[in-house]
């Protein structure tokens, strides 16, 4: 009942929201929930963590931007094109930086990403250091004007929606299972014949291309892509928007993303003072906070109400306290965000 | 004069000049973050900006201070080192019984702090930092001009990184340091201050992330993006080189210095990328890195 009443209360303050807050800045809320809903799709529930996701953000902002402003695609169309993009880029970045491990593999994507940097600086329809100015959000299937912002949050609220089903679906999937069989221990799930490098590698590019629907939207919301969204403080960010809200958590990335955005539009006047904020969140999380604000808050409220679900759909990452490798040469697999005593899913295994 | 492929001599000597240079600044960024790696576990992401500081602290130093340059170059790498000491006991000793992602964030999160606090303070563009006159002017060797601090940079940087490699594989001290990065719990139990040897070892990387800094300032600018501009690469070359071998992080260091400067040569649009794509090849022929070890 108080679950339905929460979703219920959600939904009204999602939907009136535009009237009482500047609706721009909901929208990129929104778009870069999205982003840190795909990053935390490999980080939280893949134990991946990526340090490159900026490439995707950035590169199908400005593929979204390209098609929309000068082949004159619909919005939709745009935002397709823009997660094809981010899968298709996703899908080099993984095949390549599953080669490598654990902190390996952060920093292959973080020197893939800046190539992609360097090509956004580079390429001649990015528009340089200027970036791709004055896209238009055109019609919704051609019929609907989304030059409105009231009438352009709405659209961005459902793909948003949209996204958060399929990203929860993913994880509940038998896929998702597989997963979390790999994420708690790769070798038990080699051993059980799983091609765990496929697995990894269709993990990667989906999350990349629901970061390039962030991307695209982005891109359509604000009317421009530029350099800083393809700059790796991007995929810094991120990181800190999933790690605030809750590694693992489904609504976690999205408390976080409210907050950071919140903090750079609020403090935007203090100019690098918003970089010290953050570093310094970023200091206090990772030493003290590790659930996050969700990962914290959730075994809260389940004490208050007094009861444990069975059927839990939220895992709980906890810190691998014992998780811990004893032996500095080796690359380690990633047992990072799986605690041990993570609540389970029980259905659904293959 | 001569010319060799098309290209006269003296372009291609000046470009070895300036790949040589690049390659020290490398050889030095990632020989420090190997050995942190090796002792610490994590990936050292403040290394860019103890980069930074290193020539900040002696832009400071020769500024405000008066002192000379010979004084700021051995005191801006002391006093990051224990910038770093403080960190390291502050905040990655409590991370080391955690997954190595967690330091590796902790110290991207402290390198936030760092370098918005100087981009605070100073903003993003450069302050000269003059070369002192004992280094100034050059020689003229007939076919180029030879600038006497750069020829100082590249043997200041082959001296310090090949003192390192002797200090580890060839004393005691290093004997101890190596066999802690194989097995700390065994050296413990022989009586070595592990604690101590971390620390030692994290300062070590830092000052040399400093040092580092100091000499590429009177080339560079001081600037507090310098440290965001080079991290990138940094771990590209280290990507490449493979954290096992002390002797590998230097030659990788310096051949990748040189590939990038011959490709400004060839296909100058390339030069900001080449070492990724090399990185890019390295993984798809050995991807366990050239001095790797396949785990």
């Amino acid at each position: 009942m108080s679950r339905l009443l929460g979703i219920a209360l959600l939904i009204v303050g999602a939907l009136s929201a535009p009237f009482f807050f500047y609706p721009v800045l909901l929208m990129k809320v929104l778009c870069f929930a999205i982003f840190a809903c795909a990053f935390n799709l490999l980080f939280g529930f893949g134990g991946l963590l990526s340090f490159g996701h900026s490439a995707f953000l950035g590169g199908a902002a400005y593929i979204t931007g390209h098609v929309v402003k000068i082949w004159g695609f619909t919005p939709e169309l745009g935002l397709l094109t823009g997660a094809a993009a981010g899968a298709g880029i996703g899908f080099v970045f993984a095949v390549l930086a599953t080669r490598r491990q654990g902190i390996y593999f952060a920093m292959i994507t973080f020197g893939l990403a800046q190539m992609v940097y360097f090509a956004a600086l580079q390429l001649p329809f990015t528009g340089g250091e200027d970036g791709l100015q004055t896209v238009p959000r055109r019609a919704l299937f051609g019929l609907l004007d989304l030059s409105s912002n009231v009438s352009m949050y709405y659209f961005v609220l459902i793909v948003f929606l949209l996204v958060l089903c399929a990203i929860s679906r993913i994880v509940h999937s038998p896929f998702g299972q597989v997963l979390h069989a790999i994420r708690d221990n790769e070798q038990r799930a080699i051993s059980l014949g799983y091609h765990v490098h496929h697995y990894k590698i269709l993990l990667f590019v989906l999350s990349a291309a629901f970061a390039g629907l962030a991307g695209g939207l982005k891109c359509l919301v604000v009317g421009f892509a530029t350099l800083t969204d393809v700059y790796w403080h991007a995929s810094g960010e991120v990181v800190l928007m999933t790690m605030l809200g809750g590694v693992g958590t489904m609504l976690g990335p999205v408390v976080g993303a409210g907050l950071v955005v919140g903090i750079q539009n609020y403090f935007a006047e203090l100019g690098a003072w918003v970089t010290m904020i953050q570093g310094a969140i970023f200091v206090v999380v990772v030493m003290v906070f590790r659930r996050g604000i969700v990962g914290e808050l959730i075994p809260l409220l389940h004490g208050r109400l007094g009861k444990i679900r069975q059927n839990a759909t939220t895992r709980i990452p906890l810190p691998p306290a014992a998780a811990a490798s004893s032996n500095p040469a080796e690359e380690t697999a990633l047992p990072a965000v799986a605690g041990a005593s993570s609540v389970k899913a029980t259905d659904g295994t293959p | 004069m001569f010319e060799i492929f098309g290209i006269s001599s003296q372009a291609l000597f000046s470009l070895l000049l300036l790949g040589a240079i690049n390659g020290s600044f490398y050889a030095m960024m990632s020989l420090g973050l190997a050995l942190i790696f090796g002792m610490l576990n994590i990936i050292n992401f403040t290394h860019g900006a103890q980069y930074m500081m290193g020539a900040f602290a002696a832009w400071m130093l020769l500024n405000y201070a008066g002192v000379s340059y010979w004084v700021a170059l051995v005191l801006a790498p002391i006093i990051v080192a224990f910038s770093g000491l403080v960190l390291e006991r502050l905040f990655l000793r409590h991370l080391y019984h955690l997954d190595h992602l967690y330091g590796f964030l902790l110290t991207f999160g402290v390198s936030l702090l760092i370098e918005g606090a100087f981009r605070q303070k100073y903003g993003v563009s450069g302050q000269p930092f003059q070369i002192p006159d004992s280094l100034s002017g050059g020689t003229n060797l007939g076919f180029m001009f030879l600038p006497n601090y750069r020829i100082w940079v590249i043997s200041a940087s082959l001296g310090v990184c090949l003192a390192i490699w002797y200090v580890i594989e060839r004393t005691r001290l290093g004997s101890y340091l190596r066999a802690g990065t194989e097995n700390p719990v065994l050296v413990q139990a022989f009586g070595i201050n592990i604690r101590r040897m971390i620390t030692l070892t994290y300062m070590l990387g830092a000052g040399l992330a400093a040092f580092a800094g100091v000499l590429a300032a009177p080339i560079y600018q001081v600037s507090s993006i310098m440290g965001a501009n080079i991290i990138p690469i940094i771990f590209a070359v280290v990507v490449i080189g493979g954290m096992g071998s002390i002797m590998g992080s230097i030659i990788t260091g310096f051949v990748l210095g040189l590939i990038e400067a011959f490709t400004r040569l060839i296909y100058p649009e390339a030069s900001a990328v080449v070492i990724f794509v090399v990185m890019v090849a390295i993984l798809l022929i050995r991807p366990q890195g050239l001095f790797g070890v396949r785990s």
